[in-house]
């Protein structure tokens, strides 16, 4: 069987300018697959990323995200997709139920959906006792759980993460990327943009970006073999160094 | 020595490379100068005003034309009816109206007595105030040409004489506050942002694990502001001498003096400041709603403070900017020498030792 | 030894930031802190650089107390904080001239020392710091901490954020500045850092895990690991988690990481319970331990 697919891009480009920030870059991701959105700072990850989740237009090229067109049908998208960052993620100084309710209200969840959600969020995470705390009172694993979990809670086809792990310990990390795993596996597609190469390993498929430009597209598995490295870390280095 | 000049030159980098701050600083003293001294006055200048007159005789025409040529009032309409009077007061336009009663000859020939009605919009009691003096004064003369022939037996004649500012120019008054809240402002908030930025970015970390002395580190903050106080301050004392020719009646070097003592305890409330806040935003906090509402407020620069309930004339004997503006007042107006301003000048002098101290012991030289 | 650590401990308030922690760094040694964030080791840092005092124990830097010493060690350590530290709106050449200042040297006077760094940001040396590349506000930031020739230099996590390339790059110069004898403790988020070290310490919720070299601390891991894939790895993890003999499950890379409770792993048996989960694809093989598999097994 072959799956739809949920982003499809092509020749996708933005200039400031004179300067090219993203440069025809054209791929398919496939519904209920993570998708590794790699490159150093400056390559054009985020500016890439921005058209995708309908933040920002496009200058030439073709893209549809979730079934609806970045230029015509922006809103459509921002409906559709879900989005955590490392930067930002929760409000602080709102308990944990508090930021549920809030993230719930803003995707036009109803009250009692709200609820239930909330109920069964805080129950998967063994949140029950913390669930009245400040969400700046939690350790960082456990806060970007929970903003996973709250990007999920409107169940978007698509849910974008940007450098979701960086500085977790070693086993919240695991637990986490099992949550991503368990999104995926229930048809979510997921979007990892990161610098982290290790990151890049646990995904399904990988691009990575080179002074705007992908320069390599394929799994792990596959990159690893064509440039006889043993890790992602490897392939990258090999890349950025020409 | 090397040391503290390179740190100062670093400073003087961040001054300069920070445009907006810069216009902010120098930007400011002047537009606030002009502000004052033109537009925000306390004098009166071609009112207008709405005469309601039920006599129409040949009193009230005289004295309407006495009122129409002076430079304070311009005649704006002529009404007809009482009820007409609040209509126009609601458009806005007419600060004041004077109403004849009728018969308004006839009443003064036989009765010695007419009556005028000055009604006018108390919605800024200030204004309204001085047109009715300004009103009162004109039929006070016009009364006194009237009686010129006739001699009554006993007359007061209250001789009114306002010394120092005898024309009461409001820019007299504005000078000494504006020069206040500047250089507190520059010397005050500019120090205590400075500090708190480098214990923001990170910076003080690596300046504390460095053999860079505190004190140099303070010193080295505080120069370059010193500096920027006293030109400001010379941007005002100029700007006021030759656009508003307003007078230094006192010696120039005391008031260099007095100013550069007044830096000094702004600068010291600023590393005060500093030392207990975390952020630049902190810091501005605090010194906008710590420092400067009470300089604004509470030092006599608007709002006197013999008029003050008695707490708050109390509290305003802490606030360094009284003192300062008692000070530039007396020797800017009255040309007194320090004889008279001894006991000010002590007053901030003891407040900057009082202030440099408790910020030493609150310096830190670890973090936390 | 160039840094001392005995039992040292630090609590701020209610949580305690670091619990008894004991090490020695030789000269011109290389050793690296290993931890996630909010292990303590900017704290660690902190201390070592007497920017706080500890709560309990001692602590020495180049033989000077941390703290009655204080003032001779600010003279002696380069520093270089988690956060980029330095003034954003000077150029590279004002920023670095500064810090030779205040620490009583000059640009040329240890410019051999950084020379291999400061001519790979010498062509921008008229930017302002605040528009450079991660990399080059590193390597910027690398020379102000090396302009005074420190005989100690403490690095809290000088690659985090910062791209792969730049992070190779920023290891070669340590060992390049290690091998002109300046001893230096790193820290880092990084487990494939924690390889680069000459020795390190395991750091977690403010307590050591373990200290040695990387190649003893892999050695000593008491398990087989084995790299298990399949069709589909949320359902892998799932059934090896509910298999009645796995001793622990991480998802690694494209693999996850399995070891088992017995002594002798029948490899059919795991095959034959996998294929009845409805799992394909199945592939079993051994694999060598790393660090960071150290790590989840000592914090488990």
């Amino acid at each position: 069987m072959k799956k739809e697919n949920v982003i499809e891009a092509q020749n996708l480009t933005k200039m400031f300018g004179d300067f090219t920030a993203v440069n025809a870059i054209s791929f398919e991701v496939k519904k209920g697959e993570i998708f590794g959105f790699l490159g150093a700072n400056g390559a054009g990850k985020t500016t890439a990323m921005k058209m995708l989740i309908g933040i920002s237009k496009p200058t030439s090229g073709k893209a549809n995200v979730a079934g609806f067109d970045v230029f015509t049908n922006a809103e459509d998208i921002k409906k559709n997709i879900g989005y955590m960052s490392q930067k930002f993620a929760l409000y602080d100084d709102l308990t944990v139920k508090e930021n549920i309710t809030f993230f719930g209200g803003i995707y036009g969840l109803s009250r009692k959906q709200i609820k239930e959600k909330s109920n069964n969020l805080i129950e998967a995470l063994g949140l029950e006792e913390v669930a009245n705390k400040l969400v700046g009172a939690l350790p960082l694993g456990w806060k970007q759980k929970l903003s996973f979990s709250v990007a999920l809670l409107h169940d978007p086809k698509i849910v974008f993460l940007d450098e979701p792990t960086g500085g977790v310990d070693s086993i919240t990390r695991r637990q986490f990327w099992e949550m991503i795993y368990k999104a995926a596996n229930q048809g979510t597609t997921v979007f990892v943009t990161t610098h982290y190469m290790d990151e890049a390993e646990y995904c399904d498929r990988v691009s990575i970006m080179v002074n705007g430009k992908i320069e390599a597209l394929d799994t792990p598995k596959k990159l690893k073999q064509q440039f006889k490295v043993a890790n992602m870390n490897d392939v990258f280095l090999k890349l950025a160094r020409g | 020595m090397k040391r503290f000049i390179g740190f100062i030159k670093k400073e003087f980098y961040h001054i300069f490379r920070d445009r907006r701050s810069l216009f902010i600083l120098f930007g400011m003293p002047i537009a606030q100068i002009m502000l004052f001294g033109f537009a925000i006055t306390n004098e009166i200048n071609n009112v207008d005003i709405a005469v309601l007159d039920h006599s129409k005789d040949a009193t009230t025409k005289e004295i309407i034309n006495k009122i129409s040529v002076s430079k304070y009032f311009s005649i704006n309409q002529f009404i007809d009816r009482e009820s007409d009077i609040e209509t126009i007061f609601k458009k806005g336009k007419v600060k004041a109206v004077l109403n004849f009663e009728t018969g308004f000859s006839k009443k003064l020939i036989t009765n010695h007595k007419a009556t005028i009605q000055i009604i006018t919009d108390a919605t800024d009691p200030n204004t309204a105030n001085t047109i009715s003096n300004y009103v009162n004064a004109i039929l006070q003369k016009y009364q006194k040409g009237l009686n010129e022939d006739i001699t009554i037996a006993y007359q007061i004649v209250p001789q009114t004489r306002m010394v120092y500012n005898p024309e009461l120019k409001s820019v007299y008054m504005f000078v000494p506050g504006v020069m206040t809240i500047i250089l507190m402002l520059v010397s005050a908030m500019m120090t205590s942002i400075s500090i708190t930025r480098e214990k923001e970015l990170g910076t003080m970390e690596i300046l504390l694990v460095s053999p860079i002395k505190p004190i140099q580190v303070i010193v080295g903050k505080v120069f370059p502001y010193i500096f920027l106080s006293i030109i400001n301050a010379i941007v005002i004392v100029v700007l006021s001498i030759f656009i508003f020719k307003m007078p230094v009646q006192g010696s120039l070097f005391l008031l260099a003096f007095e100013s550069v003592l007044f830096i000094i305890t702004a600068l010291a409330l600023g590393i005060l400041i500093s030392t207990i806040s975390a952020t630049q935003q902190t810091a501005m906090m605090i010194s906008l709603m710590g420092l400067m509402l009470p300089v604004i407020l509470l030092s006599g620069f608007i709002f006197p403070i013999s008029s003050m309930p008695l707490p708050l004339q109390v509290i305003s004997n802490i606030i360094p900017a009284k003192w300062f503006i008692i000070i530039i007042k007396g020797i800017m107006l009255k040309g007194v020498g320090v004889q008279y301003l001894w006991k000010e000048t002590l007053i901030l002098v003891g407040m900057t030792i009082f202030f440099i101290g408790l910020s030493v012991k609150k310096y830190k030289i670890r973090l936390e | 030894m160039s840094i001392t650590v005995s039992n040292i401990s630090k609590s701020y308030k209610s949580v305690k930031a670091l619990e008894n922690i004991s090490f020695n760094v030789k000269e011109g040694e290389l050793f690296g802190l290993i931890g996630p964030d909010g292990s303590g080791k900017t704290t660690l840092f902190r201390i070592l650089t007497t920017l706080l005092i500890a709560n309990e124990g001692s602590a020495t830097v180049a033989d000077f107390d941390v703290v009655a010493d204080y003032k001779k060690i600010r003279n002696n350590v380069g520093y270089m904080p988690g956060k980029f530290s330095l003034y954003q709106d000077l150029t590279i050449e004002e920023n670095l001239e500064f810090f030779a200042t205040i620490f009583g040297t000059t640009i040329e006077e240890n410019y051999d020392l950084i020379k291999d760094i400061y001519v790979q940001i010498e062509p921008f040396k008229d930017r302002r710091a605040g528009k450079l590349s991660g990399g080059m506000k590193q390597k910027l930031a690398l020379c102000c901490a090396l302009i005074h020739k420190p005989k100690v230099l403490f690095l809290d996590e000088p690659t985090t954020g910062v791209d792969p390339v730049s992070r190779k790059e920023f290891w070669e110069m340590l060992k390049r500045l290690q091998q002109k004898g300046i001893t230096i403790l790193v820290s880092t988020p990084y487990m494939d850092e924690a390889a680069l070290c000459d020795r390190i310490a395991l750091i977690q919720d403010g307590k050591i895990l373990q200290i040695d070299t990387p190649q003893a601390i892999v050695k000593h891991y008491p398990k087989q690991i084995f790299n298990v894939r399949a069709n589909n790895t949320y359902q892998l993890i799932n059934s090896l988690k509910a298999y009645e003999h796995n001793h622990s499950v991480y998802p690694f890379g494209e693999f996850v990481h399995y070891t088992d409770k017995r002594a002798d792993f029948e490899r059919e048996d795991l095959i034959q319970y996998l294929e009845s989960e409805n799992l394909s694809d199945i592939e079993i093989e051994k694999t060598l331990p790393t660090i960071e598999d150290t790590f989840m097994e000592l914090a488990k």
